[in-house]
């Protein structure tokens, strides 16, 4: 045990990390390695969502928006200040996060289905609202930005300096988002899942602890956001849509809400599964909505949630140790009903 | 004189906007109606309910500009065929997730939304498709003591109309309703009753989804056809149904009058505001789900906790 961790798991995840740091210079061709560039930044994204849906139970249709906030932020740093993108992420992900922690207030009234569709809303309005700034945000033609340069002195090519820096940006935040939930803040946040009258009577703050949760999910949609500007060299209002609010709440629902993993396995699937399913449909929109219809039919705990579950059985049946619990969230907990039936 | 002409035009001008409101209000208080109907059976909202409108537009089209099928008797296939694709959608979809967490319940109906939408697009495509008013209500406005009204907006009010008081004659009048009233409130009571509870949501979707198809056939006109068309309508209409109070039908249609009038107000008397309007949309349901969450003709929810 190191850490807290057992040796098993630490020996998995560096191996996975290590094929992560050398994939892109053995394996990945350049659009491979962008795809899985963007599979990071995703799974920045999705860690952020994961600590508002999957810990705290607030479910946001709408995160979309604050990522719209964060690549916004680096595109019009860079096109009116001429700041370079290495210098914009941080404020791409405090002005996000900013943001995220003052719609937190409204939604603190908001219960379960009513933020869900105040979130809704809110996704759907965003592109008009960039639309609508037009000096500020370059109106519907969006910002054309130049292509991000490796640093000179690097041997690498531009996709593989995105690449690297887009996987270590994730795995710092990663880090990050673990020792929050693993700590103190994380058990608030999981008892205001659970139960927010017992939460509050046992002297937890629901305002603190719901806006944090909210501030800290935005922060990190906001850096996603200004990493995939860096990576695409181009903002346009269209592209923070409703399908991309939705495509995030899929990709932590079949990942697994609740659980640290399943933000990686829940980008994988949103990057990777509308480039296959192009070749089947034209569109992916059929293809995410069987899944997400059949995840929640068979695995409501997502993927991650789902193998936890098979692997604490399997510890059980072995008649081993008793396993750790691994507190697969429930989709929602008792508080997200408006009205149970 | 000058400025009373000024004044009588401007006047006419306002009329003629709330006329208008009124109207496109009309689109937004059938498919507010059908989530209403869908959250008074199950206490959640289906996010699904535009798209499903959508393809049902879609169904109405090919009725009436591919086989020529007369206009009113598509409108009204259409609406049965809505029907009974809800209660399909219900008894296949909805059933396994029926005594699940309310989000699991939005969770699926938005996986609907991408299967709609996505079936909607590879059967008939994204390029745009003009759809034909009613034949017998005439293009052109008539003008009625100087204010000039559009013929077809007064048919989309009084189809709005019609329907709500369908469905309260429905609700009000007939066992049918009578049992799905009761299996929406008390649904333990109602099955020792003998009312088949399950049946009774079947038929608030299959209900929900012809109001819905409606909604599609009534706005299509005005808007082009494609599959995104609804999508801005669901945000009003969502809007509308907070507004009215979301468990409350008449409520609905009223906050759908409401919303319309407002944004056609704001669209034409704030500079810049057009654009914005789906922003407003935002600001409504936001507003009102913290000032008055029960709506304007809702009653409040008390809960012992």
């Amino acid at each position: 045990m190191i850490l807290g961790i057992d040796r098993r798991t630490w020996a998995v995840a560096a191996a996975l990390l290590l094929l992560a740091l050398l994939a892109p210079l053995f394996v990945l061709d350049r659009f491979n390695t962008l795809q899985f560039a963007r599979v990071w930044i995703f799974a920045i994204a999705l860690i952020g969502l994961n600590v508002l849906t999957g810990y705290s139970g607030q479910v946001s249709l709408g995160n979309g928006a604050f990522m719209a906030i964060g690549g916004y932020t680096t595109a019009i740093l860079y096109w009116k200040l001429r700041i370079p993108y290495g210098w914009t992420i941080l404020p791409a992900g405090l002005l996000a996060g900013l943001a995220g922690y003052l719609f937190g207030f409204p939604a603190l009234k908001l219960s379960g289905l009513y933020l869900a569709l105040a979130t809704f809303a809110l996704a759907l309005a965003t592109p008009p609202v960039i639309k609508a700034m037009g000096p500020l945000t370059g109106g519907h033609e969006g910002i054309v930005l130049p292509q991000a340069l490796a640093p000179v002195g690097l041997d690498l090519t531009n996709e593989q300096w995105l690449y690297y820096l887009a996987l270590a940006i994730a795995v710092a935040l990663f880090l990050f988002g673990r020792a929050m939930l693993g700590g103190g803040t994380g058990r608030a946040l999981r008892a205001i899942r659970d139960g927010e009258t017992a939460a509050s009577a046992s002297g937890i703050s629901l305002t603190y602890y719901k806006t944090l949760a909210f501030g800290v999910s935005a922060f990190y949609a906001g850096v996603a956001g200004s990493l995939d500007t860096t990576l695409t060299a181009y903002v346009n209002p269209d592209a923070f849509d409703l399908p991309l609010s939705l495509a995030l709440l899929v990709g932590a629902v079949v990942g697994g809400l609740g659980t640290l993993g399943g933000p990686v396995l829940g980008a994988t699937f949103i990057v990777w599964l509308p480039i296959y399913a192009q070749r089947i449909f034209s569109r992916p929109d059929i293809s995410y909505g069987v899944i997400l219809i059949l995840v929640m039919f068979l695995v409501p705990q997502g993927i991650a949630g789902g193998a936890l579950r098979l692997l604490a059985w399997r510890r059980r049946r072995a008649g081993g140790r008793p396993a750790p619990d691994p507190e697969p969230a429930p989709v929602a907990g008792p508080e997200a009903g408006a009205g149970s039936r | 004189m000058g400025i009373e002409l000024a004044a009588s035009s401007l006047l006419e001008g306002l009329v003629q906007q709330v006329v208008t409101g009124l109207a496109t209000g009309a689109v937004y208080a059938s498919l507010a109606l059908a989530l209403v109907l869908v959250f008074r059976s199950m206490h959640a909202l289906n996010f699904a309910q535009g798209e499903m409108a959508m393809f049902g537009t879609f169904i109405a089209w090919t009725l009436i500009t591919q086989l020529h099928v007369n206009y009113y008797l598509a409108f009204g296939l259409t609406i049965a065929i809505s029907m009974a694709g809800g209660v399909a959608i219900e008894r296949v979809i909805i059933r396994p997730v029926e005594r699940a967490p309310a989000l699991t319940v939005v969770l699926v109906t938005l996986g609907l939304f991408f299967v709609v939408n996505g079936a909607a697009g590879l059967i008939w495509g994204y390029v745009v498709k003009a759809f034909p008013g009613p034949p017998g209500f005439p293009q052109a406005p008539v003008a009625v003591a100087g204010v000039s009204i559009g013929v077809q907006d007064l048919f989309l009010i009084a189809v709005t109309l019609v329907l709500l008081a369908a469905l309260y004659a429905f609700f009000r009048f007939t066992r049918l309703g009578l049992a799905m009233r009761a299996a929406a409130l008390y649904p333990e009571t109602s099955r020792l009753l003998g009312v088949h509870t399950g049946r009774m949501l079947a038929l608030g979707w299959g209900l929900a989804a012809g109001v819905g198809a409606v909604s599609g056939m009534l706005i299509a006109p005005i808007e082009f056809l494609d599959p995104n068309l609804m999508q801005p309508v669901l945000l009003y209409a969502l809007a509308s149904a907070v507004l009215g109070g979301i468990e409350n039908p008449a409520g609905a249609v009223v906050g759908g009058f409401v919303v319309g009038v407002m944004l056609a107000l704001i669209g034409t008397y704030v500079p810049g505001a057009r654009d914005l309007r789906l922003a407003f949309g935002l600001v409504i349901i936001v507003a009102v789900l913290l000032v008055r969450p029960a709506g304007l003709l809702g009653r409040p929810h008390v809960a012992r906790v």
